[in-house]
């Protein structure tokens, strides 16, 4: 068991525990132990931070504001629920952050072309943004499957001037796209930074982009103290890669009092093989270059995950979680497609917020928890993205757009 | 810094213990260098694949390279990608390798090395794999996704089996990276050709010779250049400066458009350029 008297907010890797490392060819090694040292050196440099903060204040919009929302609260146990609202940042969720912090990087060390990989489409827009917004080059991959349910966004990241590359090898999804990424990385290295999306990933990738998010916590840990006096008694978050639940828990690790839940996608059911849950299904193995856990057949070849958040559907997830999960400090729970598509509704209906479909699984977590705490309970929600881009899903869903994406009459 | 994952302490097991470099380095003794071909276990089938492999025996590759599918293979190529994945659509399953290697030693002399990304053998148990491996007759490993740095459970493994162990040593390398991957490795070290996956190319990057001279100045002894070879007159070049040529995708296309009559005209063919 690791040691929980100290400071569970100063891991900073390759470990986290047992899990996290570099299981990566040697072809990427010096552009990772290049990456690691800038990364070190801009932490160290004030007028990075300068320039971080500066680019939150005026291009993105922090601090992100807090919502209460007490009539959505009355369906999860009269509990007050409050969202943090990353889905009001600019390009719609909590990406910009990590995207921002490491743009700035790959400036620091002369790369000028940024790939990335994207599963919903939301890290996808990020990156191109931050490229359009420095002058960089920039080619996104995306799985076909994705590309199809996505379309919204493919057309604005060929809008914002990035190259959208359909991965069609293995099951043409948001993992094929993470290899065909790193195929890239490893033939463009010299002039190519890959702006990895989540906190998995090979060492630094986990440490570096959690210390990009983990602005989301921050503040909302002191604003919480603001609007209510107190620290929550509860965080909860989507988890796919799990960069906006770490992004959100982290300020709050070292808060024993607080409960950190994370929503995992759970598809048509845990129990059926049509899910994303990695942590709750899953077990320990290498995936992308990293320890965690992650769905697998017994011979270790990863298994197909399912979701109807296609930013959830992922089967392997953060070593930084696989950590929290086995010392007890976060819980990790499943919620189906069905539970997060209510739960969206629900928010729509109640508090005219459109969330996002993979933060839909938080509020349907919200909800549960709720009831399960009581109405003397506050939880606080991290609102990843808006749902903008999944209204076309929805709208089949709930029956108000015919096949053809259409409105029915 | 926190680049250094494990604490290296070298090993340098005796090559005179590897049949592999000792393959090698016959293979240098009577003509210009050996021989590595590489082809994936389970394609087009596994009655197939071990066929092929024995072809390519027969028609002069002198160190088998056994591709074991996996379902995230980062350093592979489309033509690769498309064998393996097939492989595993057609149901392959672990215990299918150390059945080929098997069947493949029963049938020919030649050693047969294991190419594997890290999961497969994690899930199986690195010291199981290990000995059935051992128990099938087969050589070693080569391990892509894992390097010196990462795999202290695989040398200690390597160790008490007597496994060979290959890793990877890469343009972009530093000398301290180079002399981790000579002194730990054992059979031979794969000489990245050029910054990129696998996959044939007209032209071969002049790395290649910088990389194996680098690996000289850090030790190396048994060096075989893979990544991008298609040609006798390539493996020739090659033959010049290192120990031995690595061809995989080259031979895997041959298979997949020809069938095994075909992987073992082209093996042949390519055989030429260790004669001159």
């Amino acid at each position: 068991m690791t040691d929980i008297s100290h400071s569970l907010r100063e891991e900073a890797g390759p470990f986290f525990g047992e899990f996290g490392g570099r299981f990566m060819p040697e072809s990427l090694v010096a552009a990772l132990d290049e990456l690691a040292e800038a990364y070190q050196l801009a932490k160290l440099d004030p007028a990075f931070h300068e320039e971080l903060a500066a680019l939150g204040r005026t291009y993105t919009g922090r601090p992100s504001i807090l919502t209460e929302v007490p009539r959505f609260a009355r369906h999860a146990g009269g509990a007050r629920v409050i969202l943090k609202r990353e889905d009001l940042n600019h390009t719609g969720s909590h990406k910009i952050n990590n995207v921002l912090g490491q743009a700035l990087i790959a400036r620091r060390i002369g790369k000028s072309r940024l790939i990335a990989e994207t599963g919903a489409g939301q890290h996808g827009v990020a990156t191109a943004t931050a490229a359009a917004l420095f002058g960089m080059e920039c080619v996104v991959y995306m799985g076909e499957v994705d590309t199809e349910r996505q379309a919204l966004n493919v057309a604005r990241m060929r809008l914002l001037g990035a190259e959208v590359i359909p991965v069609k090898s293995g099951t043409r999804t948001l993992k094929d796209a993470l290899n065909e990424a790193f195929r890239d990385w490893v033939a463009n290295v010299e002039n190519t930074h890959y702006l990895l999306g989540t906190v998995a990933g090979p060492h630094p990738f986990p440490v570096m982009v959690r210390d990009f998010v983990k602005i989301i916590g921050e503040e909302a840990r002191q604003q919480m103290l603001d609007l209510t006096g107190a620290l929550p008694d509860a965080v909860t978050a989507c988890v796919g890669g799990g960069s906006n639940a770490i992004g959100i828990f982290h300020a709050f690790l070292d808060d024993t009092s607080v409960g950190l839940y994370g929503y995992e996608a759970a598809g048509l059911g845990a129990d059926t093989d049509k899910h994303a849950a990695t942590i709750t299904k899953g077990r320990p193995g290498v995936l992308h270059g990293s320890r965690s856990y992650m769905l697998q057949d017994a011979d270790g070849q990863t298994l197909d995950s399912h979701s109807i958040s296609a930013g959830l559907d992922y089967p392997g997830v953060g070593p930084e979680h696989a950590w929290l999960a086995s010392i007890g400090r976060a819980n990790y729970r499943p919620i189906t497609d069905e539970q997060a598509m209510q739960a969206f509704r629900l928010l729509c209906g109640t508090e005219g917020i459109i969330p996002a479909i993979e933060s839909a699984h938080a509020l349907a977590g919200t909800i549960e928890l709720g009831r399960e705490l009581g109405p003397d309970a506050t939880i606080l929600v991290s609102l990843s993205g808006r749902g903008d881009k999944d209204v076309e899903t929805a709208g089949r869903y709930f029956d108000v757009l015919d096949e053809q994406g259409n409105a029915k009459i | 810094m926190s680049d250094t994952i494990h604490d290296v302490t070298a090993a340098t097991p005796s090559a005179a213990e590897s049949p592999v470099a000792r393959t090698i380095a016959a293979a240098n003794a009577g003509r210009a260098g050996a021989f590595v071909g590489y082809l994936p276990v389970g394609f087009p089938s596994l009655d197939a694949s071990v066929d092929a492999a024995v072809a390519l025996v027969e028609n002069g590759v002198d160190v088998l390279e056994l591709g074991l599918p996996y379902s995230d293979p980062v350093m592979d190529g489309p033509v690769i990608q498309a064998a393996t994945l097939a492989s595993l659509q057609g149901g392959f399953r672990l215990a299918d390798a150390f059945t080929a290697v098997e069947r493949i030693r029963s049938r020919v002399d030649a050693p047969v090395l294991l190419m594997t990304y890290w999961n497969p053998v994690l899930q199986y148990g690195v010291d199981r794999f290990a000995d059935d491996l051992a128990s099938a007759g087969g050589a070693g490993l080569i391990t892509p996704d894992l390097t010196v740095d990462s795999g202290a459970d695989w040398l200690a493994t390597s160790d008490r089996t007597g496994l060979d162990r290959v890793f990877l040593a890469a343009p972009t390398s530093t000398d301290e990276r180079l002399r981790l991957a000579v002194e730990n490795s054992r059979g031979f070290v794969y000489t990245v050709s050029t910054m990129g996956i696998t996959g044939a190319r007209a032209d071969l990057d002049a790395a290649a010779r910088t990389l194996v001279a680098r690996l000289r100045e850090q030790g190396g002894e048994s060096l075989a250049v893979g990544i991008g070879i298609s040609t006798a007159d390539q493996i020739a070049e090659i033959l010049g400066y290192a120990d031995g040529a690595i061809v995989g995708s080259a031979l895997v296309k041959a298979l997949a458009d020809g069938g095994v009559a075909a992987v073992g005209r082209l093996a042949a063919e390519l055989a030429e350029g260790t004669h001159r």
